[in-house]
């Protein structure tokens, strides 16, 4: 794969397959393209060259079901801060979906939130509105986990529970591509290095 | 879809204030024609409707650039066109939400204003049948310009300079359909004009804003 920001060749010649129950780290500099491999992946993004395959088919010939396929967690939370934490996440629940979804309840009690489940995300600190986002995860069902920078702006014991999320979602046969600085809690991940 | 027409218009609910600045926005905008134009009901009344028409579409383009600027900045957007909705169907939900938050309501006190401006009884029919058309149009137009001025800087400035002038049949036709009314000639071609667009807009316009949608999350 390779992919253009503006003029800017980000990065070429990628390559790599990832089967159920696998984990990547996206390693490299700032700068380095991790952000636009997880958006080409998740279809947001034009590529130059290459293909992203599911099952050996073109993931991105049929772009709205592929994107049920996956649950992006971006630089930004998503959150509507007039909204409570339940509201926030009943848009992006998929009760029902492959028997995968957790109800929104469990979810944010996975994520040690649910004192807070009916407060205004206005009213959540960062870090609090970043375990939002990470319930948003739980609640889509989807298969496959793009996580960029996952940890920013949470405290050690969050980054812990979300070690556990991850690993109980890759169990279940989900996968994981995380891109991040900092060491995340995903044991037998393959390291992926984009410099 | 109606999921995320639900979510919109709750949004709009939870920050009520835009609504009613739209809505004071069209009685102060039309409240001022009597005053820089004199009182005289005659001349008052010709001009009722184009008045309507202009405070309308103004008062309806207010909200517009936080259609989807709100999305963009807080990352919604991506979280939108990987919901597994079509771009096209996302953005004919956001049109469905902008005529519930603005277009009915503006539909509503059009009737009240129109009497405020000494419209002629006869021609208040045809000015709210022209409006129900008009706004849903206008709703739609104006989706397709907050989405193609997604994440540009001087994004405001901008979408009024792209939705007006496709907007001038949407007034022509309207205003005429009441001014009809007026001089006592039929309003049903007028009428019959305004379904027109609105049934070309229809289809076309959440085609194009999906897609400059999609590519301004790019």
């Amino acid at each position: 794969m390779a992919a253009f920001r503006g003029d800017h060749l980000v990065f070429a010649d990628l390559s790599f397959r990832l089967e159920p129950g696998g984990a990547l780290v996206l390693i490299g500099r700032n700068g380095s393209g991790k952000t636009t491999l997880l958006r080409l992946i998740a279809g947001l993004m034009p590529r130059a060259a290459g293909d992203v395959l599911w099952s050996g088919e073109d993931a991105l010939a049929d772009l709205p079901s592929h994107g049920l396929r996956l649950a992006y967690l971006g630089h930004q939370d998503a959150l509507k801060l007039g909204l409570t934490a339940v509201e926030n996440l009943a848009l992006w629940a998929r009760v029902g979906k492959e028997g995968r979804a957790v109800a929104i309840e469990d979810a944010l009690a996975a994520v040690g939130l649910e004192d807070l489940a009916h407060l205004p995300a206005r009213m959540l600190s960062a870090g609090q509105r970043r375990r939002v986002a990470i319930a948003r995860l739980l609640v889509s069902g989807a298969v496959l986990w793009l996580l960029d920078e996952p940890t920013t702006a949470l405290d050690t014991a969050s980054v812990a529970r979300l070690g556990g999320l991850a690993a109980a979602h890759r169990a279940a046969g989900g996968m994981v591509i995380a891109a991040t600085h900092l060491d995340l809690p995903l044991p037998g991940a393959t390291e992926f290095s984009l410099s | 879809m109606m999921r995320v027409l639900a979510r919109e218009v709750r949004l709009s609910l939870r920050h009520g204030a835009d609504t009613v600045a739209v809505l004071l926005f069209f009685i102060v905008a039309a409240g001022l024609f009597p005053l820089a134009v004199g009182p005289e009901p005659v001349m008052l009344g010709r001009l009722a409707p184009g008045t309507i028409w202009v405070c309308a579409l103004l008062a309806a383009l207010l909200p517009l650039d936080r259609l989807f600027g709100a999305d963009f900045e807080d990352g919604s957007l991506d979280q939108l066109l990987l919901s597994g909705l079509p771009p096209s169907l996302m953005a004919l939900a956001k049109a469905a939400a902008h005529w519930v938050t603005t277009g009915l309501p503006l539909l509503i006190v059009a009737g009240p204003v129109a009497i405020m401006l000494r419209m002629p009884p006869d021609a208040l029919g045809p000015l709210l049948l022209g409006l129900l058309p008009g706004t849903l149009t206008l709703s739609l137009l104006g989706t397709v310009g907050a989405a193609l001025v997604i994440g540009a800087r001087r994004g405001g400035v901008l979408l009024p300079l792209l939705v007006l002038p496709l907007a001038t049949p949407v007034l022509i036709f309207g205003a005429a359909a009441a001014s009809a009314a007026l001089t006592h000639l039929s309003p049903r071609p007028e009428l019959l004009l305004l379904m027109a667009l609105f049934v070309l807009a229809l289809p076309l316009c959440p085609l194009a804003a999906g897609a400059a949608a999609r590519a301004a999350a790019e």
